[in-house]
């Protein structure tokens, strides 16, 4: 089939597409570099038209020196990591329970998966006004019904709330990808381990976590690239107060609210280097993964 | 020490019996091998013995010992599975020494028998290789290594080569039968292979619809099956069953004769015939023979020697001491 004539017909045919998709991808790519190093702020009066000025790497150095940078990385790290183990270890317990030949498995599955439809903004402020409302939330309610004083959840304990929200979202997503994986595990397997003396403890570690590293990996690598950029979580319910300033959260005010277009940029430029290390770091674990 | 013995045992999936009440004795250090066509139960007898799955009704005795309440891994019996059932990510060494570390046995001595092991399989080379990186032969082998380090009361065996080629087959046949010579341990073996059968058996336990046809040495069975169905099922190929006139005049309602009890002749004999298709063997030639004895062709067996061509006129004679006789209930008479 892979003549030299059909090869170029191919790339032809596929030039529309790669064209347009690199267009989408490099246009806003190359215009966020360009303001990063111009000084943009429509509110002092500069704009496209007059002209920016240049003014090299001061927004990268004003960006990194800011005091909110740093909390703003440690927050992020801390959601991103909190919201993965909570979703994986969820994610194989949920995938191994559903395994399992349970009366209405079908019905069982599809509420599962719900939370997944749900827009991030809904559900954050379902969790916002129906649970973590410290005087009619349920949980306030649950609190008081055994005496205990209830929580203010968003700013006393606004890190965790966060994670539970989002881990809430993505925990279907885990459970899915783990549980198509959990049932490719051939049934002999866990037959011939049995015979062979091991415990159901033994045979989850030494059968069905290695058969499941792959799916994790995966699990992994996909939610880290969403959870990098949440969004919307954070600003339905914290507003990045009480420490849940992340990467993201943080340019979007210095663009948005401080109206210093050139600053953001600089900060979206230092968000694409941390993600990239990121998928790189995971690139590597899963290509491991996937070696064998 | 590895005596089985089945007493009443039954299995049934929801309303469906696949096996009704069954008794069955297996005696400490013999071969005894499962035999019968697909679909009809003998891997759901072995994985009762087994433990894999629990009896509807009866008891299991291993070593007089009542087990039928036992969980699989105490039973003292190891199983290679038809799919081997391999762990896909631990090497060669750890798959065959996972047993001994579920038992907590010392390294010393797991690298012992692990050694051991791969000693009499040949899999000395392999031993840091995963599963994945074997032949299907090799496998086969580190399955058998991974149920002998257990040094078990005796051996599942469920279709071992059903997934191997042919050659392979046969060489991997002979390896298991020295295997229990060599360890003089119980085993029970499943096939649906009556070659297999009557290869390898000490004792063959012919199978059809959950239902013991007959148990005995392979000559036993093939020398005097004790009904239609094992006489069918037992010998390549295929016993000729001739019913109607002939049969009659045997007082049977149908009689049995081996392809090699037929004397092939081109100038007399008791029924006339014409030659059909024949397969050459080389040492032997099947010849497909339509008589008038009977409506289906006669499978008669020749040295190889004798050629015949297709549509040629020869007589068959049965000898009289190899016919077998059967009543109408398909069973043997006398
Ligand atoms: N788990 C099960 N549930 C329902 N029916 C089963 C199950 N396992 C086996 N059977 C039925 O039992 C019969 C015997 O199966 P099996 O023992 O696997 O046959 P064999 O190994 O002789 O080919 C088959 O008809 C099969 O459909
Ligand atoms: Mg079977």
């Amino acid at each position: 089939m892979a003549t030299q004539h059909s090869r170029s017909a191919a790339r032809l045919m596929m030039a529309p597409a790669v064209i347009l998709l690199l267009g989408w991808m490099l246009v806003p790519l190359t215009m966020t570099l360009y303001f990063s190093f111009k000084k943009y702020l429509p509110m002092r009066g500069d704009s496209l038209e007059r002209g920016l000025d240049w003014v090299g790497f001061e927004n990268y150095s004003r960006f990194l020196n800011s005091s909110s940078f740093w909390p703003s990385v440690q927050a992020t790290l801390l959601i991103v990591g909190g919201v993965l183990v909570i979703t994986v270890v969820l994610g194989v317990l949920l995938a191994i329970l559903l395994d399992q030949p349970i009366w209405g498995q079908g019905i069982v599955r599809i509420l599962i998966i719900a939370p997944f439809f749900v827009m991030p903004t809904v559900s954050a402020l379902v969790w916002k006004n129906m649970f973590m409302d410290p005087v009619n939330g349920m949980f306030a309610h649950l609190w008081r019904f055994f005496g205990a004083e209830p929580v203010s959840w968003l700013s006393d304990a606004s890190v965790q709330s966060i994670i539970m929200i989002v881990s809430w979202q993505w925990l279907p997503f885990a459970t899915l990808i783990l549980l198509t994986a959990i049932q490719s595990l051939d049934s002999e397997q866990i037959e011939a381990a049995e015979m062979d003396g091991a415990s159901v403890l033994s045979r989850f570690f030494y059968i069905v976590l290695p058969h499941l590293s792959r799916a994790i990996t995966i699990v992994i690598l996909i939610q880290t690239i969403f959870l990098l950029s949440i969004f919307a979580e954070i600003f339905v319910t914290t507003g990045g107060a009480f420490g849940t300033r992340t990467l993201t959260y943080l340019i979007f005010q210095r663009v948005v609210d401080s109206q210093n277009i050139g600053l953001g940029s600089a900060g979206g430029v230092y968000a694409i280097i941390l993600a990239n290390i990121v998928a790189i770091f995971l690139m590597r674990i899963v290509g491991k993964n996937l070696d064998r | 020490m590895g005596s089985i013995v089945l007493e009443k045992v039954k299995k049934s999936f929801g309303d469906v019996t696949v096996i009704p009440p069954l008794d069955l004795q297996i005696d400490d250090g013999e071969f005894v091998v499962f035999v019968g066509p697909s679909g009809c139960g003998k891997s759901t007898l072995l994985r009762l013995i087994a433990g894999l799955e629990d009896v509807s009704g009866g008891t299991i005795r291993i070593d007089g010992r009542d087990a039928t309440e036992i969980p699989p891994a105490r039973r003292g019996l190891a199983m290679v599975f038809q799919s081997y059932a391999l762990y896909p990510h631990m090497s060669v060494r750890k798959n065959i020494a996972f047993p001994l570390r579920m038992a907590k046995l010392d390294q010393a001595e797991i690298d012992r028998r692990v050694g051991a092991a791969a000693d009499i399989l040949n899999l000395t080379a392999y031993l840091d290789r995963r599963p994945g990186q074997l032949s299907g032969g090799q496998r086969q082998r580190v399955a058998i290594g991974r149920a002998i380090v257990r040094e078990p009361a005796a051996f599942l065996f469920d279709e071992p080569l059903s997934n191997l080629d042919a050659a392979l087959r046969v060489g991997m046949r002979l390896e298991i039968s020295e295997l229990h010579k060599r360890l003089a341990t119980t085993m029970i073996y499943v096939t649906h292979d009556q070659v297999e059968a009557m290869t390898m058996a000490d004792k063959i336990v012919v199978l059809q619809a959950g239902v013991i046809e007959q148990v005995g040495s392979p000559l036993e069975l093939y020398q005097r099956p004790r009904n239609v169905f094992v006489a069918g099922f037992i010998g390549s190929p295929r016993m000729n069953l001739i019913e109607g006139a002939e049969a009659r005049k045997h007082d049977a309602a149908a009689i049995g004769i081996r392809p090699e009890h037929l004397e092939i002749s081109q100038t007399e004999g008791l029924w006339k015939g014409t030659v059909g298709v024949s397969e050459h063997l080389g040492s032997d030639t099947f010849f497909h023979v339509q008589t008038n004895a009977s409506a289906q062709p006669l499978t008669a067996r020749a040295s190889g020697e004798l050629a015949l061509g297709y549509g040629s006129e020869v007589y068959l004679t049965p000898r009289p001491e190899h016919l077998h006789r059967f009543d109408e209930n398909g069973l043997r008479i006398a």
